[in-house]
């Protein structure tokens, strides 16, 4: 069998993983980089609004505590703080750094990086290239690990000296010495054979787990699996039930499903219409909101051209409250035929503005679904796009409890809270994958000479040719289909007692079947075989969420439970840390303190804003501290 | 430590198609046409040069402007100028005819055209070419397409005489038909000329800063709205030249003969 | 309003293999992927194609459709029509490994060959100062999804597979446009785009431009542009004489 020996191995080569690896090679450490897809292919090309960074190039008030405001204020406080913090600290010198690495963001009349507004931020913050910043990202991290292979091509005459992709290839299991990270087990998609890899050190950059769900705008890589390998693992995940929902996915035709439509196309006029043809948004505005948003359509239109005098249209609420009430107007009855709402530019704006505005959604709309945008409505609804729970992780090593493990971007947990801003995804990857990346290397000095052992190889080599070798068992497409369904159906935007109970039985029964799955053909690029083995990833997370929004009893961010729609301030202290067996079994959740902000962040804000999210108790400890500080 | 990478699986290869293409559309219109355009062109060009009748006052017939030989006419001299002399025998049209058919020869559309319809590498995108070897424009004869931008600052000249020409006509014969045939034709071969990528580049396209030369930006953004239409000018020039060259060769010979010609 | 289409694929391992026939389900709004991947769900498990986005944007899916290199989740199936049979084979001009998937290691090894970007040693992150006008031409090329259709397409190593070693291919000359154009690049590019990257096979036929999915101008935008910058390096017979007489 194939055998690598590595200090660093980073699993997942988007944002966070190649930047992990960036940093582990720069600091002398030999790193492989893994990833299911082609180099350069990762999911993190689908971002498109930019990198939030408070760098003050279009307002020169911006600056890191505004940031660390907006992000916990979006996160609904639930947020690890010191991560906020790190993040709103260090975006600028991580967006400054890709600059130096080739990447060419637009830019301001004095020609700094140009900064654009975005939903939750004070101010506009979000370096961008168009519409199309992740691929941006994806292309400047992929140039600068080759521009490192160059370097070591001119020192060592190998390329792959210390820093080499293993693309098209999976990691299945990760290997442990004692308590101890000692390595990975994977397999090549191309051939089917297995590697093993022989490292102490081992970061996770896997991303998110939408294709847990029907309708998301998440690739096939979504499966969860650093999620997965992290609990297999023994490490513990948190904040696993807030999951967000992006209001407006396409939702004809089936073939996409999911896919997003940009928030700016309601903030360039887009409005919101039932069957009925209402504005039905203007019914949906929660109390808390009550003042800063538009009453009457009239008040909403004046916005667009005078937002001093006026307040911004319903249409324009966080991101949950969008979603939950299309939610609410299909399931009363008043969808598109689709099963969606009507979200229509072409009565709002002239056309040629609509194509100069939004040209990539004239574009995926023209090209994916034969509609013209600027002429009648769109069709959209609901899609699960990002997990806002992962690994629990050290902030500023990124460590997760295993020695030797680390995560990095989706698949950690904490830096969000209960949902993420639009643009703090992509400077969460840069980053805490630079932070994982050192602390990887870091750890892999503090060993000296000590290197794990590899053991378990021959487990994982079994479990992973289970469904090959199995005869006459379930089609793992059919156990997927039925995963997806349950999930969308009992676990997804509105959440009840009785649905997620019932979502929770259901998995069990999935996991049982899943155990029982064939995949005919060999193993060369089998895409049958590569899902049956995805398949335990997918329902070891989802079993995560059902009883992690189970437990929850309030409604906070990503998280909404019908039976119980308020905020509570005893559970904004509560985390929901999610832990299991090393074969997947006896999935566990339990409650866990949140460790209380420090008082230097705790009075950056107003005690008349905490006092909606805080007990009594805790306002009590602002007053001392808020005292003492003066 | 010693590293092995993955073995293939199977032999390498790629997919064994036996067919050229698995193009189901009609790819060999585009090329076709394009091969009935340039030969027409290529006759009629031919044609042309050993035509005697090219000047017809105020017209001179395209294909042989300027005349730069004692035995053209004196009207059909540029400038009223013949520094050739007399012992230039042949047809007058060969001296100058080099610079816009070399112009054309190596424009980048017409390579492109060329390459595909007559040389058929490849005839249609996905469309296996028929050679057995291939070094495009690596080593001579074809590397000489560099010189393009040469023939351009010819182009220009005979652009300006053209020009130069249509506007006589004009001042001779405002009413004439011939007149107007030629000032169209002077603004589609200038238009044609200008739009060259060649033209695009040394406006300002060899530039790294165009924020530092701000009009030879515009000149650029200009030029590369036009080079946007290079393809469509190429022929609309090469028919307007055939159209007006005909046409005053069929009012030299006394073929067209109303009173507005 | 769902039909049977009939499909022919390429099926096979290493490049042997052979078109098989298949009449399968095609719904109202699906594009090629989603029936090769209902052949997938229900007649063929193991076929294997390459996707990943499903939305244009990742380029992964690039394979064949009707002899034309396409983006099989860009392709509509109202395009053709129903009694039609739509041939799908993988990528032409690289080696297969297994169906619809081919190996595409040569744009990888390519895109190694070409020097990075190279700022000049005294600007640090964060000083960089850049116009929208200056950097909107690489800007265009840095949209680019790597979906390699356009390295597959071009008959200098789609029908010479002995240029494979000197010609890097539209994708990566563009590349090298790119960082030529770039207002901070301080390396030298236009010996080695002729020399070493072979630009001067590139016959300009455009047919790069053609199967580019995200229209880009590859050729009138990217390749042409260079050739007339390496024409200012060593085909420029005053800029030569200048060189000869100064020696630089």
């Amino acid at each position: 069998m194939e055998r690598h020996e590595y200090d660093v191995v980073v699993i997942g080569a988007g944002g966070a993983g190649l930047r992990a690896a960036i940093e582990a090679r720069q600091q002398g450490k030999r790193t492989a980089i893994i990833c299911k897809s082609l180099f350069g292919k990762a999911h993190t090309v689908m971002a498109e609004g930019g990198a939030a960074a408070a760098m003050g190039n279009v307002n020169s008030d911006d600056n890191w505590m505004v940031h660390f405001r907006d992000t916990m204020r979006g996160g609904k406080f639930l947020n690890n703080w010191r991560m906020a913090e790190l993040h709103a600290k260090e975006a600028p010198d991580r967006v400054w750094e890709l600059e130096a690495w080739g990447a060419l963001f637009d830019r301001t009349k004095d020609g700094k990086i140009s900064q654009r507004n975005f939903g939750g931020h004070e101010y506009p913050r979000l370096a961008h290239v168009g519409d199309r910043t992740g691929l941006e990202m994806i292309r400047t991290l992929q140039q600068r690990v080759v521009a490192l292979q160059q370097e070591d091509f001119e020192v060592h005459g190998d390329y792959e000296a210390y820093i080499k992709v293993f693309a098209e290839c999976t990691v299945t299991r990760l290997l442990k010495d004692g308590d101890a990270i000692s390595g990975a087990f994977a397999y090549w998609r191309e051939t089917g054979k297995f590697i093993t890899f022989d490292a102490p050190a081992v970061v996770l950059a896997t991303g998110g787990i939408g294709k847990s769900f029907v309708v998301t705008s998440n690739s096939w890589e979504y499966t969860g699996d650093g999620h997965a390998l992290a609990l297999l693992a023994g490490a513990q995940l948190i904040n696993m039930e807030f999951i967000q929902f992006h209001p407006t996915g396409m939702v004809w035709p089936p073939s996409v499903r999911g896919i997003l439509v940009t928030e700016s196309v309601r903030g360039d006029g887009g409005v919101l219409t039932n069957s009925e043809g209402r504005r039905f948004m203007f019914d949906y505005i929660p109390d808390v909101f009550k003042d800063k948003y538009a009453t009457t359509e009239e008040e909403g239109d004046r916005w667009y051209t005078d937002q001093a005098n006026n307040r911004r249209p319903p249409e324009l609420l966080p991101r949950d409250e969008v979603a939950r009430a299309i939610n609410a107007e299909v399931k009363a009855g008043r969808g598109s035929p689709q099963g969606g709402v009507f979200l229509d530019v072409s009565s709002r704006l002239p056309a040629a503005e609509i194509v100069k505005r939004l040209p990539s959604m004239h574009h995926q709309f023209k090209e994916l679904a034969d509609v013209d945008i600027t002429a009648e409505p769109m069709q959209v609804g609901p899609t699960c796009h990002y997990v806002m729970g992962g690994v629990e992780v050290d902030a500023d090593t990124g460590a997760a409890s295993v020695p030797g493990l680390f995560a990095a971007g989706e698949v950690s947990g904490g830096m969000h809270g209960s949902n993420r801003l639009g643009g703090n995804s992509l400077s969460d990857l840069l980053v805490f994958g630079r932070r994982a990346g050192a602390g990887a290397a870091a750890y892999v000095d503090s060993l000296g000479a000590r290197r794990p052992q590899v053991t378990g190889v021959e487990e994982a080599h079994a479990e992973a040719m289970a469904p090959l070798e199995r005869q006459g068992g379930e089609n793992p497409y059919e156990v997927h289909h039925e995963l997806q369904r349950t999930m969308n159906e009992l676990v997804g935007i509105i959440r009840k007692e009785s649905e997620v109970a019932e979502a929770l039985e259901a998995v069990e029964k999935l996991k049982e079947r899943a155990t029982n799955t064939t995949a005919p053909g060999g193993k060369i690029y089998n895409p049958g075989w590569h899902l049956a083995i995805d398949l335990r990833n997918m329902l070891l997370v989802s079993e995560c969420v059902a009883k992690a929004a189970l437990l929850r009893q309030e409604s906070r961010g990503g998280h909404t439970r019908d039976d119980y729609p308020a905020m509570e301030p005893e559970w904004r202290r509560k985390l929901l840390v999610c832990s299991s067996k090393p074969d997947g079994s006896e999935v566990q959740v339990v409650e866990k303190t949140q460790v209380s902000m420090r008082d230097d962040l705790i009075t950056l804000f107003d005690r008349a804003e905490l006092s909606k999210y805080l007990t009594e108790e805790e306002l009590a400890e602002y007053d001392a501290a808020a005292k003492e500080l003066s | 430590m010693t590293q092995q990478t993955a073995e293939s699986p199977a032999r390498k290869q790629r997919a064994q198609l036996k067919v050229r293409t698995l193009r189901t559309d009609r790819w060999w219109l585009a090329p076709a046409l394009t091969f009935a355009g340039l030969t027409f062109f290529l006759i009629y060009g031919f044609w042309a040069i050993f035509d005697k009748s090219y000047f017809v006052e105020p017209y001179i017939a395209p294909f042989s402007s300027p005349c730069l030989t004692t035995a053209c006419p004196e009207g059909a001299r540029l400038f009223g100028w013949a520094p050739i002399g007399d012992w230039f025998t042949l047809p007058p049209g060969l001296i100058i005819l080099g610079l816009p058919a070399g112009f054309r020869f190596t424009c980048y559309y017409y390579r492109k055209s060329y390459y595909r319809s007559f040389w058929l590498s490849p005839p249609a995108c996905a469309v296996g070419e028929p050679h057995k070897k291939y070094t495009g424009e690596t080593r001579l004869p074809l590397v000489i397409q560099n010189v393009h931008r040469y023939f351009f600052y010819g182009a220009i000249l005979i652009g300006a005489i053209l020009s130069y020409d249509a506007v006589l006509a004009l001042i001779h014969k405002p009413a004439g038909l011939g007149t107007w045939i030629l000032l169209v034709n002077a603004a589609l071969i200038v238009l044609y000329t200008l739009s060259c990528h060649s033209c695009r580049h040394i406006t300002a396209g060899r530039l790294n800063h165009f924020s530092k030369h701000p009009l030879r930006y515009r000149a650029w953004t200009f030029v590369s709205k036009l080079n946007a239409k290079h393809m469509q000018l190429a022929w609309a020039s090469l028919f307007s030249v055939m159209i007006a060259d005909f046409y005053v060769r069929m009012v030299a010979k006394g073929v067209i003969t109303f009173p507005f010609a | 309003m769902s039909y049977k289409g009939k499909f022919r694929v390429w099926r096979g391992e290493g490049g042997e293999g052979r078109l098989e026939d298949f009449t399968v389900e095609v719904n109202e709004g699906e594009v090629v992927l989603d029936v090769i991947h209902r052949l997938q769900a229900t007649q063929a498990p193991d076929l294997a194609v390459r996707w990943n986005c499903k939305a244009g944007k990742c380029g992964s899916c690039s394979m064949e459709i009707n002899g034309k290199p396409r983006l099989g989740c860009m392709t509509r199936m109202s395009t053709f029509t129903e009694d039609e049979t739509i041939t799908v084979t993988p990528m032409r001009t690289f080696p297969v490994i297994k169906d619809l998937v081919t190996d595409v290691s040569y744009n990888y090894q390519k895109a190694r060959e070409i020097p990075s970007f190279t700022p000049p040693k005294d600007v640090k992150p964060g000083e960089y100062r850049m116009q929208q006008i200056d950097v909107e031409r690489s800007q265009e090329f840095r949209k680019c999804i790597e979906c390699f259709m356009c390295n597959n397409v071009c008959h200098v190593i789609r029908d010479h597979e002995e240029n494979k070693t000197h010609f890097a291919g539209p994708r990566f000359l563009m590349r090298i446009a790119e960082l030529d154009m770039h207002p901070y690049d301080v390396a030298d590019r236009k010996d080695s785009a002729q020399e070493d990257h072979g630009l001067g096979y590139c016959n300009i036929t455009k047919c790069c431009t053609e199967v580019c999915p995200e229209h880009i101008k590859i050729t009138d935008n990217a390749l042409i542009p260079m050739k007339e910058r390496v024409v200012d390096r060593k085909y420029d017979p005053l800029v030569w004489l200048g060189n000869k007489i100064f020696r630089r």
